[in-house]
């Protein structure tokens, strides 16, 4: 009777002492650090490996002008605003003449007066020609006389001289027109340089573009060489690419590219490299590279930052793992290989990597071997692991 | 032989084992709390473990970049790479921020780490590296990030395209590694209102803004947005070289703080967690005293309530030997059943909390020796009073 009231108790008491146990001895092996670290593998295959670098660009005008004044000096007007379609030949803006316009006034009434002069100077080597001729007549009839001793032999000389001092005044007159006709063109000359320093200061589009920037506003004072007006040439949009250095390798020109917009990442751009730049930036450590769009979008803006994707060719049959089972042991690069259930560091020779992830290992790894891609914490030689199929937290 | 323990046990079977069970609650909550400080000095310590580093080169007289704000210019590194004793050398960042997902956000460590160098984590839990210069992150799981998710870090949105574990900053929050240059720009560019301000406030200035020096103003602006800086260089000793000796090397000439790993877990852990922990201890302590009190409590008392059975006992001769033995036994036996329900209690709720919980196996050793020697001590109280009972209680009442 005691006995059978006794028991139920007692083999309660010893289940749950026993569950207790397991539940204890469950709870020191599976958590904490004794605990094996679970592990998600992967079967090494083969594949291809598309090799793409990225890099972030700026688009930028291959052709932009800066149209300002050589001299410095004031803002007449501005003919055209940001935005404006310009044709070559088009007068965009204008400086003022200041006293311009009245040198050009001076220099043609110093033109008239020297046209005057010219004339006056003809009309003098006319009239000295006219004397040296009739002198040389008086003069022939006179020594023709003389030599029939009609007439003195002073007379005859007097007459002589007269026609040498005629002569002498012709040459004169005609160096004096001479001299008019030179100062003549100087003052057209004069002329010309005036007028071409006025068009100077007529702001005319060198080609078919847009204005992108006016910098100063009628009246406004600029300096030589500071831009009233910037131009671009809207077919010469280009990208102005950084590629990180240690991610550059392939980078040459004619790869094609992707050029992805920022408002629109779903639609890359079709585009190819047309310039690797010969210098790089050794302050942001990048590779310079040009790319141009194959066709240039709607609505391109300078300054406009874009991401540049460059495919380079892809690699086939290739021995690939995914980048997360890579790990290092102080510089070596390695992946734990998974065999009869024991874990091997071994390192390899990366080849090239895909921007999914997938790197191209070129020495240490066969098809085939099972290697670590994921773990819950960093392994070392002679962890316990456990194989899963998912790691908790990590839903996809 | 008969066990006396054993038999009373077996008498009030249910008031034992729930005692049994409550004592293991109490003795639960001081496990977890001394997880909560064991979690706190880990946290410390595995992120010194996640960079890979043996030396951190910080700004001088700093004791960045963990503990204080250093700032170093980010092209230092190149020349600590060439000196002897160096293997590798890599800039990094660190900016504890809110960062947007949706309409939440989480509070993380934006780690900047060059890709493929030290500083990067070392194991992921799903995804994979970051293969682009720009734009992709790894973020630590406990951020509640998953793969394809796009969060904003200031003025950029990034991919998370891998996920790893335990990569927490010193004061746990989780961490999220993205692009080196892109974590510089984030560190130092404001938003877009405070650089248009800046701008105009640069143009108002006439000594920047000069009329004769068309350009100035434009170069002036550029270098205000543009940032140079890193926090840290993390530095690898090639092997067999004393970190110590080219720690010496880098901070005479190169003019900059280097700390060791020794001394980088002597700052965390005893001057940026100090307080925190010694906070945490101070509570430990009181816990454990307090749990202590309880447990000799609660086994006097259940000596007290069986006083008139021990009187009736001794009245029928038994040993006072006998029954210190049954009380010592049954006061042992609520601490092993105590222990193993505390334990386990432990180990369930503690990766329910926010933080990380570090239930070491040699603090459970400890604690139960700790609550043997409590039971042990408290039955010697019961044990006490046990012995001095009148027998004529026993049918005196």
């Amino acid at each position: 009777m005691t006995l059978h009231l006794t028991l139920p108790p007692r083999v309660w008491l010893a289940a749950l002492g026993v569950a207790l146990v397991l539940a204890l001895g469950w709870v020191a092996t599976q958590s904490g650090p004794l605990a094996p670290i679970k592990v998600i593998v992967t079967r090494v295959n083969t594949g291809e490996v598309s090799p793409a670098l990225f890099g972030i660009g700026t688009v930028e005008a291959q052709r932009a002008y800066l149209i300002g004044p050589t001299t410095a000096g004031r803002v007449k007007r501005v003919l055209v605003d940001v935005g404006d379609t310009v044709s070559a030949g088009q007068l965009l803006a204008e400086m003022e003449p200041v006293d311009l316009d009245a040198r050009v006034a001076s220099s043609l009434a110093s033109a008239a007066g020297g046209r005057s002069a010219v004339a006056v100077a003809e009309a003098q080597a006319r009239d000295a020609r006219s004397r040296q001729a009739l002198a040389s007549t008086e003069a022939r009839r006179y020594v023709a006389l003389g030599q029939d001793g009609i007439l003195g032999q002073s007379l005859v000389d007097v007459k002589v001289q007269e026609q040498k001092s005629a002569a002498a005044q012709l040459a004169a007159a005609e160096a004096a027109l001479a001299g008019a006709r030179g100062d003549l063109a100087r003052l057209d000359a004069d002329i010309r340089a005036a007028q071409q320093q006025r068009g100077n200061l007529r702001f005319i589009a060198p080609i078919d573009g847009i204005v992108t920037t006016r910098s100063a506003e009628s009246g406004s004072t600029v300096i030589a060489g500071q831009p009233v007006l910037e131009l671009v040439d809207p077919l010469s949009l280009w990208i102005a690419v950084r590629l990180d250095q240690g991610r550059s390798a392939g980078l040459r020109v004619g790869l094609p590219t992707a050029i992805t917009r920022r408002f629109d990442p779903k639609t890359p751009l079709p585009g190819k490299v047309v310039r690797v730049e010969p210098t790089s930036d050794s302050v942001t450590e990048e590779r310079l590279a040009k790319v141009t769009f194959d066709s240039l979008p709607e609505g391109l803006s300078t300054g406009e930052m874009v991401e540049v994707t460059l495919h380079l060719p892809a690699i086939a049959n290739a021995v690939i793992v995914p980048n997360a089972s890579l790990r290092h042991r102080g510089s070596q690069a390695g992946v734990w290989l998974h065999a009869d259930g024991q874990l091997r560091f071994i390192p390899v020779k990366m080849g090239a990597e895909g921007l999914d992830g997938k790197v191209q290992i070129l020495e240490g790894l066969k098809p085939g071997d099972t290697v670590v891609v994921y773990s819950e914490r960093a392994l070392e030689e002679g962890s316990r692991i456990k194989v899963v199929p998912s790691l908790p937290g990590a839903a996809k | 032989m008969i066990s006396l323990a054993g038999r009373d046990i077996l008498h009030s079977s249910s008031k034992f084992v729930l005692t049994g069970m409550g004592l293991g609650l109490l003795i639960g909550v001081t496990f977890t709390m001394a997880g909560v400080y064991r979690g706190m000095v880990d946290d410390a310590k595995v992120l010194l473990n996640n960079s890979g580093a043996d030396l951190w080169a910080v700004q001088k007289d700093t004791l960045g970049p963990y503990a204080e704000s250093s700032s170093i210019p980010d092209d230092l590194y190149r020349g600590i790479l060439g000196m002897p004793g160096v293997a590798q050398a890599a800039n990094v960042t660190y900016l504890t921020m809110q960062i947007r997902n949706g309409a939440t956000d989480v509070r993380a460590m934006v780690v900047g780490v060059v890709t493929g160098e030290l500083g990067e984590p070392d194991y992921l839990i799903a995804g994979r590296r970051m293969t682009r210069g720009h734009y992709e992150a790894v973020a630590d799981v406990s951020t509640r990030f998953v793969l394809g998710d796009r969060i904003r870090i200031r003025r950029h949105e990034y991919t998370v395209v891998g996920l790893t574990r335990r990569m927490v900053s010193s004061g746990g929050d989780p961490m999220v590694f993205i692009p080196l240059k892109d974590a510089q720009e984030a560190q130092f560019l404001k938003d877009n209102d405070a650089i248009v301000s800046e701008r105009a406030r640069t143009a108002a200035n006439p000594a920047l803004n000069r009329p004769g020096v068309p350009g100035l103003l434009n170069a002036i602006e550029a270098s205000q947005t543009s940032n140079r800086n890193v926090n840290a260089v993390l530095v690898r000793v090639a092997e067999g070289r004393s970190p110590e000796a080219v720690a010496q090397a880098i901070r005479r000439w190169k003019h900059v703080q280097a700390f060791t790993r020794e001394q980088m877990e002597d700052i965390l852990i005893a001057k940026l967690i100090a307080t925190a922990a010694k906070q945490i201890g101070m509570f430990l302590v009181i816990l454990t005293i307090v749990s202590a009190a309880i447990v000799a409590f609660i086994i006097y008392t259940m000596t007290l309530g069986k006083i008139r059975e021990i009187a009736v006992l001794k009245l029928i001769g038994t040993h006072d030997r006998t029954i210190a033995s049954m009380i010592l036994q049954q006061a042992l036996g609520l601490g092993v059943i105590g222990f193993a329900v505390g334990k386990i209690a432990a180990t369930v709720w503690g990766p329910a909390f926010p933080k990380y919980v570090l239930l070491l196996p040699a603090d459970a050793l400890r604690g139960f020796a700790i609550v043997m020697v409590v039971c042990a001590l408290a039955s010697m109280l019961a044990i006490r009073a046990a012995l001095k009972v009148d027998p004529a209680t026993a049918i005196g009442g």
